[in-house]
């Protein structure tokens, strides 16, 4: 496997920031109501991170280290400003229900991140697949949770109803949306089974003898972790030594 | 010799006889009053609602704990508990699946995931009822008495009109299953304390504290109302859930505090919460939020009041 291939899959796989870094709550909780509006805030956030990610790594030489924080944020607040713009012209709808929390992409954890922690130290091409990877497993990370919460919400996905709902004024029978799914609380419940899912599978490849890869440098505690990007907010997965 | 007849243990040696089983058994027998009475009062769809509701709670613990591989424990009561407390706060006229999902919800979400009883950190029922009232709001609202869909009196009494506290006291007005008649889950206290399972500082401190803030503000958010007006009071201490919350499920054991500081702080946490959402929250009742955010102050609580052990110099 090559370096950007790799990035790909460390991204989508191995590293996926919404079920294993636990990265970028707040979107993650926040904008799942329907599966269209967890692909849209996945996929902004991807065409930020991708940018960000290009053109921090091409400065990553010019930038001074003691005043990097600041210089990241212009550079993220830019390609932000530009999104958000764009999503207001072109897809008016997105925008107004995604609303705050596209200007919030700037503080996104994961953008910045990926700033620190890779694209800073490395060269271009393997930045910009590390964004693409990385912003794909965003995306589906958001998708899925907003799969999961509007087919339980609402009985539809990606808005076309799928299963017939029930008219208690005609009296005929079907589908009685689960109401809290698709409200704050619904967005914890799936978010937990989801990572309860995932933890699962992978233990269970662990046990099988699989070589389960773990996010990097987390068996050793947070002290003597290079991650940055990580935070410490990594949950025990179980398998951890 | 004698001495293979001597055994050497720590303490302690004497133990009470009192188990978790006969205590969630007592329970269950204290809620009998107010299942039949609901029964009666409603009819068949009620029977069904508890049933449906007490079955799912305890065959969920059972398939739980085959496939988690952990000990079976339905034969402690205290899903039956659970499942019938549930099965009281339901709408008669809601649907029986609804009974259904809210006992699986109950058991599995609030109970066993965060590790079985003693361990929840919400009282499964409540949990579930409030699950449900935010997913089905319409259909967990409507109550139908007499085949009529009415409001209940606290709703009622909640848009300023005048309501008859007589019918509330037996328990003939619409509202869920286990909470109209005040009779019926009063017997069910009164066979409580006797038995020693509960005592009066969760639920005295809770209703007091409760009268004493509809008292005050009742004036404030009904201007007709005076202060501390004795009908305005009976009325609201008689309707909605307030009774069997107060009894029956802000004293559940592993949800409430230890200390007997801490019963006292939270039943004046759950009055005062109780009235703030009965009087200035959206909708009539209030009793089951208050109840669950109480259950999440807990631990706080407990902290708080932890008693300082004699002799170890107090505080510095």
């Amino acid at each position: 496997m090559n370096n950007c291939t790799e990035r790909i899959y460390n991204g989508l796989v191995k590293e996926n920031p919404t079920f294993v870094l636990m990265l970028g709550m707040c979107p993650t909780l926040a904008v799942t109501t329907s599966a269209v509006n967890g692909v849209g805030m996945g996929l902004s956030t991807t065409v930020v991170l991708v940018l960000s990610n290009m053109l921090i790594s091409m400065l990553r030489k010019i930038i001074p280290d003691s005043v990097r924080m600041p210089a990241f944020i212009v550079v993220v607040a830019s390609f932000v400003t530009i999104v958000q713009f764009l999503l207001e012209g072109f897809v008016p709808s997105l925008y107004d229900s995604l609303g705050l929390y596209i200007p919030l992409i700037v503080v996104n954890c994961i953008i910045l991140g990926r700033a620190e922690s890779y694209a800073s130290k490395n060269p271009v091409l393997p930045s910009i697949f590390d964004g693409i990877g990385m912003g794909l497993g965003f995306t589906v990370g958001l998708a899925a949770i907003g799969i999961v919460r509007e087919v339980i919400g609402t009985g539809a996905i990606f808005g076309q109803q799928i299963l017939p709902l029930a008219d208690a004024a005609a009296g005929t029978g079907g589908y009685v949306p689960v109401t809290i799914f698709i409200l704050p609380p619904g967005a914890f419940l799936v978010l937990a089974f989801l990572v309860a899912l995932q933890n699962k599978v992978r233990n269970n490849a662990a046990k099988k003898g699989k070589k389960v890869t773990e996010p990097a440098g987390c068996g050793e505690g947070c002290a003597s972790c290079g991650n940055s990007a990580c935070g410490g907010n990594v949950f025990p997965t179980g398998n951890e030594k | 010799m004698s001495e293979n007849k001597l055994k050497m243990s720590s303490s302690p040696h004497i133990r009470s006889k009192v188990t978790s089983a006969n205590i969630m058994l007592y329970v269950t027998i204290a809620l009998l009053p107010a299942s039949a009475f609901g029964v009666w009062n409603f009819g068949v769809s009620a029977l069904v609602m508890l049933i449906c509701t007490t079955a799912s709670a305890v065959l969920t613990e059972y398939i739980y704990e085959k496939l988690m591989h952990k000990k079976i424990t339905v034969n402690d009561f205290s899903a039956v508990v659970t499942g019938l407390l549930l099965g009281l706060n339901m709408p008669p006229s809601a649907p029986w699946w609804m009974g259904v999902l809210g006992g699986v919800f109950a058991i599995l979400i609030v109970k066993q995931l965060f590790g079985g009883l003693g361990q929840n950190f919400m009282n499964p029922a409540l949990g579930a009822r409030c699950f449900l009232l935010i997913s089905f709001t319409s259909q967990m609202t409507t109550f139908v008495y007499d085949g009529v869909t009415g409001p209940t009196p606290l709703a009622q009494l909640k848009s300023g009109e005048v309501v008859d506290s007589m019918s509330m006291l037996l328990g003939r007005i619409p509202g869920t299953i286990g909470e109209t008649s005040v009779i019926a889950v009063i017997i069910g206290a009164i066979f409580l304390i006797l038995m020693g399972i509960i005592d009066l500082r969760i639920p005295g401190t809770y209703i007091a504290s409760f009268v004493v803030f509809i008292g005050i503000f009742g004036h404030f958010a009904n201007p007709d109302v005076g202060f501390f007006d004795p009908q305005y009071i009976t009325a609201h201490l008689c309707g909605g859930g307030l009774m069997l919350g107060a009894w029956f499920m802000a004293t559940d054991y592993v949800t409430s505090p230890i200390t007997k500081k801490g019963q006292i702080v939270y039943g004046m946490l759950l009055g005062i919460l109780t009235g703030l959402f009965r009087l200035f929250g959206g909708s009539a009742e209030g009793v089951s939020y208050a109840i669950i955010i109480g259950n999440l102050i807990v631990p706080l609580i407990e902290r708080v009041t932890f008693p300082k052990p004699f002799g170890k110099g107090g505080e510095k």
